[in-house]
């Protein structure tokens, strides 16, 4: 894989007052690669999330995009450098077509009319481009798609603007068997067509399915961050859950400190829900 | 799970070229599915009609049918703006009374002040877009809930009301024009010209439309649907000029009475004008999606908070043109002007045409069915006799009645999983 990360962060805190949420967390996201973010509830990823996207600032540390530094500060600043997010919560509004809630807010215009034919079919070409194929028609309301086709649309919207980095929270949480080994796949697209996707998930079967790399966090630290290749399905566990696994994670001396952290877990959870 | 979906091409060349039989069944299968939209307003049309129209034959008269349109005026465009505070999921109590505050400026500017009647619209305009604004800004920026916002409202636009009406008095609008708007018509060739030109306008559009969605290769109606469309509307249009072109007058030696009424224009002009901006601008499109998804809407990118304000501005302004109408129609303004029923009336106007109280969900046009809806049952059952009474009791029944309907579809949507 390529040599200089797409995205890099060194060095980020970030504190909610009196509570520390991220410390000294350092992360990559590579082009082509999916990188799997885990860690126990309170752990800090979701934060992670939001200060890449811009949503929260953080309190210091570095962004290093394409190997340039960059300062995100808004949503937009996130958007204008290519970052995409789909939420765990699915950002989409019901009452409007897959068409509609695409596009919605970039609606591509002919003076101050709504281009519809443009806008549908740059969506049936983002959707073949992924090769989604089961959506029946491109104008059905949202409100009858299945949980899968929803987290399909959220995941085309977020690439239909040639973005590089796409961040995905959870995107199986909610889904069956079936539905989920659909959406993983397309996870596994995005990456091949050259994007750096970052996946969020508990689930350790979806992890090992379609990442390449493993980032876990405990605690607010980044522990590790490997090869899905050079690490086990215990060990990740381990991580998660101890911040160490032999020679990985926090070394042994900070096992103390860990301890101590430990004490802390409610009201850094508290803090980051 | 990769043999399953290989089933198919890609999502545009999936679904079959659509046939005049799939677009019915697609039609039935949504109403089953809870989409009922405006079907409910159009059958109770036709059935009120129907029933009032055997109890009494002069329902049925070429002078009653324009007395229709000049009563549910001012009702109708009233509702028309409410449409868009129904669509964010919020409510304007006070759109009666801002009509009738915004007719009272048109009284005091044309009459006692003595300013052109445009100006006098101007003011009563403006008026509506100032108090949208306050409205506006206390929900969407104060995060008080519309319906306090405007229950307040309602209560001081009737004080102001009566300020302006310095007590009581009632001011008299004889200005010709807008005396005219409310009470002259059309020269009959007019109402015909208007006629042809908005079915060849509306045929343009859509056939347009059609043509370049074919060339794109996109799936299209069908052509004979589109066709079946303008016919509808050629049809519609056509007899209801041709009747209000009928003479009405009870003596034509002394007088001559025939023609479309001029506010039934105004109400096509604005109709057509607020159905462009909901549907085809993407304004339009985020005021559906913050009726939808307030949350999504904001994370796409949407200023939700103007979109909030602007829906009151606009329900605010066209009540204020409703208030004009109103005014016109009465030659005056008096502190029940935007009272009483008018209100619910409008409300239920919106309700019963289809549009939803739960946000996300009606259309302009709604207001004008439902409109229809609440003049006919008004005219009909002051045509046998009943007293009002009886009249407020049947449309607070019916404005329940639709209420249900939305409450209901909207369940049976949710188990179905279509909206």
């Amino acid at each position: 894989m390529s040599a200089t990360p797409l995205l890099e962060l060194r060095g980020i805190d970030k504190s909610f007052g009196p509570v520390q949420v991220l410390r000294d967390v350092a992360f990559a996201a590579h082009p082509g690669e999916v990188t799997a973010l885990v860690g126990d509830n309170g752990a800090g990823k979701s934060t992670l999330v939001k200060c890449i996207s811009g949503i929260y600032p953080t309190d210091s540390g570095e962004f290093l995009f394409e190997g340039r530094p960059v300062s995100i500060n808004s949503p937009r600043d996130a958007a204008a450098l290519g970052i995409e997010v789909v939420y765990q919560d699915l950002a989409l509004c019901d009452n409007l077509d897959i068409v509609q809630n695409m596009f919605l807010g970039r609606e591509k215009r002919s003076g101050i009319v709504l281009d519809e034919p443009t806008m549908e079919q740059m969506a049936a070409e983002t959707l073949a481009g992924l090769s989604v194929r089961t959506v029946k028609s491109l104008r059905q309301h949202v409100s009858s798609l299945s949980g899968g086709q929803r987290q399909t649309v959220a995941i085309a919207k977020a690439v239909l603007w040639n973005s590089k980095l796409v961040i995905l929270d959870e995107p199986t949480a909610a889904l069956g068997v079936a539905q989920t080994a659909q959406v993983l796949e397309l996870v596994r697209r995005l990456a091949d067509r050259g994007l750096a996707v970052v996946l969020i998930s508990h689930n350790m079967n979806d992890v090992f399915a379609v990442s390449d790399r493993i980032a876990a966090l405990y605690l607010g630290q980044m522990v590790a961050q490997v090869k899905a290749t050079d690490i086990t399905h215990s060990q990740v566990v381990e991580l998660i859950t101890a911040g160490r696994s032999g020679n990985l994670g926090l070394a042994e001396a900070g096992a103390g400190s860990a301890g101590n952290a430990t004490g802390s877990t409610d009201t850094t959870s508290g803090a980051v829900r | 799970m990769t043999t399953t979906a290989v089933k198919k091409q890609g999502p545009a060349a999936v679904a079959p070229e659509p046939t005049v039989g799939s677009h019915v069944r697609n039609y039935v299968s949504r109403v089953r599915g809870g989409d009922i939209g405006a079907l409910p307003a159009v059958l109770g049309l036709i059935v009120l009609c129907a029933v009032f129209a055997v109890m009494r034959p002069s329902f049925l008269t070429a002078g009653n049918f324009a007395n229709l349109f000049t009563q549910g005026a001012a009702i109708t465009l009233i509702a028309m703006g409410l449409v868009f505070v129904l669509l964010l999921g919020e409510i304007d109590l006070s759109a009666g009374f801002a009509s009738g505050v915004c007719a009272a400026v048109l009284a005091n500017v044309v009459t006692v002040l003595g300013y052109p009647w445009y100006v006098a619209v101007l003011a009563a305009i403006a008026t509506g877009v100032m108090i949208g604004t306050v409205l506006g800004v206390l929900v969407a920026k104060v995060g008080i809930p519309s319906f306090v916002v405007t229950l307040a409202g309602f209560l001081a636009f009737q004080g102001i009301v009566l300020m302006l009406m310095k007590e009581g008095a009632n001011i008299s609008v004889r200005d010709a024009t807008l005396v005219a708007i409310a009470n002259r018509n059309l020269p009959p060739t007019l109402g015909w010209a208007l006629t042809a030109a908005a079915v060849l306008g509306y045929a343009a559009v859509q056939l347009l439309r059609h043509r370049n969605r074919v060339a794109r290769g996109l799936l299209t109606d069908p052509l004979a649907v589109v066709a079946a469309r303008i016919g509808t509307l050629a049809v519609v249009l056509g007899v209801a000029v041709y009747i209000l072109n009928l003479e009405r007058s009870r003596n034509v030696l002394f007088t001559s009475l025939r023609g479309v009424p001029i506010v039934v224009p105004i109400i096509a002009v604005l109709l057509v004008v607020w159905t462009f901006v909901l549907q085809r601008t993407s304004y339009g499109r985020h005021v559906y999606a913050v009726g939808g998804n307030k949350e999504a809407a904001r994370r796409a990118g949407v200023n939700v908070d103007r979109i909030r304000i602007s829906v009151f501005v606009i329900c605010s302004s066209m009540a204020a043109v409703g208030g004009i109408v109103a005014a016109s129609r009465a030659n005056s303004v008096d502190p029940n002007t935007g009272g009483s029923n008018v209100l619910l009336y409008a409300v239920g106007a919106a309700v019963i045409g289809g549009t939803s109280l739960f946000g996300g969900k009606g259309r302009v046009l709604d207001a004008v069915l439902g409109g229809a809806v609440v003049a006919v049952i008004d005219n009909g059952m002051g045509l046998m006799g009943y007293s009002s009474g009886v009249k407020y009791v049947v449309t607070g029944v019916v404005l329940l009645l639709a209420a249900s309907v939305d409450a209901l579809s909207r369940r049976r949507s949710a188990a179905s999983g279509s909206r």
